[in-house]
């Protein structure tokens, strides 16, 4: 029986739920399904290639040089936003942790009353007023926690997102309250530079024309043929979709508010979350403060810290909890909880969410490993002591 | 250190693990707790602000006065890191002029106010709850969701810092 354990640092990122794909550890969060991410790079890249293959170096030389050097630029400001929006954090929300879950419960239990057997339970909505507006803030079944207003629950990424947009296939992120601005100015730059390589490439193959002729100008230039159509097709969608945003920001409304209709019509409330005034609102979407992650992707995880098959959240994490330096992080404090209640599943709980109810600390390991050289035990602490953790930890495995 | 972590899951599904260091004498009784969440008050729209309801549980422990100045203090905290005036615009458009890179060298003002947090929470543990056997958690690990406090219900029970 080895006393020496290995020890391999594990980061949050590696544990938290939900359908993302983390890479660089940790640091870029992106959708599952990125290959329309891939299509958005591969049209931008190979357009903006072309462009500076055939028509910069004629231009260059026949109107400025200033025109390939600003294409750079828009480029460069393009594929920067781009990559903000794909890869930060959207806005997730983390799951409830299993005591706040319970606790919740508890509340809305005690909210619904004696409910008779055999009906169903009322849906568990809470009731807010915002600026004189009453919102009604719904109960996500797989996070366990009450949405603030605005969030909403992406299916693509299973996860709640803070001030939900929409999830965008080609950028292969959610857009959410961190990232909107990003997702706004790539569209803007990204019209600007489609209208820019269009504008251009026209220009090209009239100067070209009026020395040549047209059919022999497009011969000597093919790539511009290509960058038109590609330019045609995607000024369209992209112009329109940066116009619709510009709407939406000066409303202050998301595209899932516009889309459910949540603030329109007559007998509906108002926006409770618009100033009232444009600008004002364009300030506070596109240069308000910009809001940190709350999920502690690249914070080291306990190496014994409980994660179930079903984990609703991720585990506590310290570097070393009985010694004596912090990790920057303070971790709350992990200790053995009595529920009062068990969480009640209903015909909403995912099945897989049932089990894990009543191991809200239960270490995943096998009880062998328990049995340590004497050395590092004090007398009396005993693995086995409290019976409540011990039958938790055999139902874990 | 595989000593500690060592120690650490043995110690698990007993003794309490807290940001806090404490002597192995005081980890040998079995630590039982109840947690109380302070949910957010959304009335004024979705800053971020929290409930100032005296929970019933924390009666016999905790004066409410200290727990208003508490909560309070956070709302205040919060309200400064996300105040919409002339320095979040001023960094928001250098930082859109800069494409965001200035973000590698810079700090954000929220952040800068999330370490302001950080540090007024150590300090209120030490000075206000840790005494009551009380625990307070910094709300940014639950998402901003709620503040947990956790009542240690084995009065003996002290995490020293």
């Amino acid at each position: 029986m080895s006393a020496v354990m290995i020890s391999r640092k594990v980061r949050k990122w590696e544990k938290l739920p939900g359908k993302n794909t983390f890479c660089c550890d940790g640091r870029v969060m992106m959708a599952r399904q990125k290959g329309v991410f891939y299509l958005t790079l591969f049209l931008i890249i190979g357009t903006c290639a072309l462009f500076f293959g055939f028509e910069c170096p004629y231009l260059a030389v026949h109107l400025s040089a200033a025109i390939p050097v600003f294409a750079a630029v828009l480029f460069l400001f393009v594929m920067a936003m781009l990559l903000r929006t794909s890869f930060s954090d959207p806005g997730v929300l983390p799951r409830a942790l299993p005591e706040e879950a319970t606790f919740i419960e508890m509340e809305i239990e005690a909210a619904n009353g004696n409910v008779p057997s055999g009906q169903r339970p009322p849906p568990r909505i809470r009731n807010v007023e915002i600026n004189n507006q009453i919102v009604k803030l719904k109960y996500c079944y797989t996070c366990k926690i009450f949405r603030p207003p605005r969030a909403s629950h992406c299916s693509i990424c299973d996860n709640c997102v803070d001030r939900f947009d929409h999830h965008c296939p080609w950028v292969g992120n959610c857009v959410g309250k961190r990232n909107y601005r990003y997702f706004y100015l790539f569209t803007l730059s990204l019209s600007l530079l489609t209208i820019y390589i269009f504008t251009f490439d026209i220009v090209h193959v009239v100067m070209r024309s009026v020395d040549d002729g047209f059919l022999s100008a497009l011969k000597e230039t093919p790539g511009t043929v290509l960058e038109v159509l590609v330019c045609f097709f995607t000024l369209w969608s992209v112009v329109g979709l940066t116009g619709f945003h510009t709407y939406l920001i000066s409303l202050n409304q998301t595209t899932n508010e516009d889309i459910k209709g949540s603030w329109s019509g007559k007998n509906r409330v108002q926006n409770p979350y618009s100033h009232k005034n444009i600008f004002k609102n364009c300030c506070e979407v596109l240069c308000g403060p910009t809001y940190p992650s709350v999920l502690d992707r690249r914070g080291l995880m306990r190496d014994d810290s409980p994660v179930s098959a079903s984990s609703a959240a991720p585990s506590s994490s310290s570097s070393s909890s009985l010694s004596f330096s912090n990790s920057s992080k303070p971790a709350p404090a992990t200790v053995t909880t009595r529920t009062t209640a068990p969480l009640i599943p209903n015909e909403h709980t995912p099945d897989d969410a049932k089990p894990s109810i009543d191991a809200p600390a239960a270490p995943g390991r096998s009880p062998e490993d328990h049995l340590p050289a004497p050395s590092f035990i004090p007398p009396l602490a005993s693995p086995e002591t409290d019976a409540e953790a011990s039958v938790a930890k055999d139902k874990n495995h | 250190m595989a000593t500690t972590n060592f120690n650490c899951s043995l110690f698990n599904n007993d003794q309490a693990a807290t940001q806090n260091t404490h002597s192995l004498q005081e980890l040998q009784q079995p630590v039982v707790s109840t947690k109380v969440f302070i949910q957010r008050d959304y009335s004024s729209g979705t800053l971020c602000k929290f409930q100032n309801k005296f929970p019933t549980e924390l009666e016999s422990r905790l004066d409410r006065q200290h727990f208003e100045e508490t909560i309070q203090t956070l709302n205040n905290l919060y309200a400064e890191a996300e105040k919409l005036g002339g320095k979040s615009y001023l960094e928001g458009c250098l930082a859109c002029l800069t494409a965001y890179t200035i973000f590698l060298c810079m700090e954000t003002q929220y952040e800068k106010v999330l370490k302001k947090v950080a540090k007024y929470i150590k300090d209120q543990n030490e000075k206000v709850y840790i005494p009551r056997s009380l625990l307070l958690t910094d709300p940014i690990e639950r998402g901003l969701r709620v503040v947990e406090i956790t009542v240690f219900e084995d009065r003996s029970f002290v995490p020293t810092s």
